[in-house]
């Protein structure tokens, strides 16, 4: 058995048992990134030597007594976005900008995590600024899709999923705005939560759109998220949006019995999808149904026009999170920004302008209020929605490249979830004919967190999907 | 719908090139094609969401607390003098 391939679950219950030490977990970790980072470059940076001082650090703690009840992640190898701030440790959110940006603090989640006990292998890749949804706009080169190294690990959080489904890590820290951690997991064949907005910190991560930025866990399975995201979730005095309301255990329902609960799926998610993705969602739904869950059709606003809502919210707030990045105080100056981030800017910028607001941002923000409407009329027939996580499976290299809508096509069906604040879950239901990975998601009403993961591992614990491995 | 390319590049503080002008002007023109379907949605009589939270007036208790010292938070510039950020000026004399 390698290390590196192991759960948050199983690596806890190794060391526990002393069958191996974290710095042996960490090794295996390191040296899997050694062997695999020239084909899918998942890392910007890989930060061994401190890796290995924070596991000797924990098996020190261990010995001295320290538990995994009090530290529930001590020693447990992590591979961080890209975008998250890590005191004394470069952070770049994949910009030359941030080329040089070494953070004098850590984001929220970060803190709360080292205080957990993780170990911090490095930073992954992302489009850069998070702009985008296969890492074909990162200035540090593109990851490739560990299950066919000449596709897209989709993104932005590309280089997270990629670092899972490669087992470099055991477990992996993204953030979503719309679909940055459900789509990449999907096409990487991993778990991917996005928590309810407001359910976890934003404080520290490089801001891309305020009104929805999500950070979540990229894991192999659906019980390592339950655990981090009760490690994750809570109210921050550093981020005002962050909800005061009381956290759930979510390991402790988990494996509570879904029969009688209600799923509903909508026509408007399937119009647009490969017939591969149909075939394996459809597949899914059945396995679902036997488990007793009542299966009820819904309608759902159409998915496409949430695509034009969410092009203006987040370039509106793209132009305006990206004015601070002047390169006085730290990193360069605005000259270093790449094409993405530009349109991205320039687009916001008009729509926001004298004369445009009306026409483009506030329509966009009545449009985004149909969208809520919509969901809260849904959840009123229904518990959860189940639909495809992508419109396709993972498309090849170079699909992105000069097409200024391509990230928000790939998103069409996360968009909808992200724009109304709900949390979803990206689940692996199997793969193509050509082996690439195909994912379903749960969307809930907001603070469904415990539903959502309930349901995903229940259906996880059915199939055997998760336990498939790309070859690399 | 064409935008102005240069005006908006100047807004937003971004040097932009003759050759970027053209290609950002066709792209940006295609994405606004997109998001004029927009249109299609009544939304008389719908107020806009600008947040999903419920949350508002959210304040924190005015107490001072440690924050990063002189030399943390000018350990990422470029340009300092005498322990202050150093910048261009911006008024001419």
């Amino acid at each position: 058995m390698n290390l590196n391939t192991l759960t948050i679950t199983q690596a806890k219950e190794g060391l526990k048992e002393k069958k191996f030490s974290s710095v042996e977990l960490t090794k295996a970790c390191l040296e899997r990134i050694k062997n695999v980072e020239p084909k899918i470059n998942a890392f910007v940076t890989v930060s061994e030597k401190e890796a290995i001082e924070q596991a000797d650090k924990a098996d020190k703690l261990a010995s001295q007594g320290e538990t995994l009840q009090d530290k529930p992640l001590l020693g447990i190898p992590f591979s961080v976005k890209d975008n998250f701030c890590t005191k004394g440790m470069r952070t770049t959110a994949s910009s030359k900008v941030l080329d040089d940006f070494i953070p004098p603090y850590d984001a929220t989640v970060v803190a709360k995590l080292k205080e957990a006990g993780m170990v911090i292998l490095g930073k992954t890749n992302l489009d850069a600024w998070a702009h985008g949804s296969s890492t074909e706009t990162s200035d540090y080169g593109t990851t490739k899709n560990p299950w066919n190294i000449k596709h897209l690990p989709g993104g932005s959080s590309g280089g997270a999923a990629a670092s899972i489904a490669a087992d470099e890590a055991i477990a992996a820290i993204g953030s979503e705005t719309a679909g940055s951690i459900r789509q990449p997991s999907d096409w990487c064949g991993v778990v991917g939560l996005k928590p309810t907005y407001g359910r976890v910190s934003r404080y520290g991560v490089v801001a891309m759109a305020s009104s929805l930025d999500s950070p979540g866990p990229i894991t192999k399975r659906v019980e390592d998220a339950a655990l981090i995201l009760n490690i994750l979730a809570g109210k921050d005095t550093y981020d005002a949006t962050t909800s005061p309301k009381p956290v759930d255990d979510y390991l402790a329902t988990i494996k509570n019995n879904i029969q009688g609960i209600k799923i509903g799926i909508a026509d408007e998610y399937f119009d647009d999808i490969t017939e591969q993705v149909r075939k394996k969602v459809l597949e899914a739904i059945k396995v679902i149904e036997k488990m007793g869950v009542k299966i009820i059709k819904i309608k759902l606003f159409p998915p496409k026009y949430t695509i034009a809502v969410y092009t203006i919210l987040q370039r509106a707030e793209v132009s305006s999170n990206l004015a601070r990045y002047d390169g006085i105080r730290f990193g360069n100056d605005r000259s270093f920004f790449a094409d993405e981030a530009k349109r991205r800017i320039m687009l916001g910028t008009y729509a926001l302008s004298a004369g445009y607001y009306d026409q483009y941002y506030n329509k966009a923000q009545k449009v985004r209020t149909v969208i809520v409407n919509d969901f809260n009329k849904a959840f009123k027939e229904v518990d959860v929605i189940l639909a495809p996580t992508n419109p396709w499976t993972a498309l090849p290299l170079g699909a992105s490249k000069d097409n200024p809508m391509y990230g928000e096509m790939a998103d069409a069906l996360v968009e909808p979830s992200s724009i109304a604040g709900l949390p979803g879950i990206n689940v692996p239901c199997g793969l193509s004919n050509i082996g690439l990975p195909v994912g379903f998601q749960l969307i809930g009403p907001q603070f469904s967190e415990s539903l959502i993961l309930n349901i995903a591992y229940q259906y996880e614990q059915t199939t055997q999907w998760h336990k498939l491995k790309p070859k690399l | 719908m064409k935008i102005n390319v240069f005006h908006v590049a100047k807004l937003a503080n971004l040097p932009l090139t003759e050759e970027e002008k053209k290609k950002f002007e066709k792209q940006l023109a295609e994405t606004l094609d997109y998001v004029a379907q927009l249109e299609e949605i009544d939304t008389k009589g719908v107020e806009p969401t600008s947040q999903v939270t419920g949350l508002e007036n959210v304040t924190r208790e005015d107490v001072a607390k440690p924050s990063f010292s002189q030399e943390e938070a000018l350990s990422n510039t470029k340009s300092k003098h005498n322990g202050f950020f150093k910048v261009k000026a911006i008024l001419e004399v």
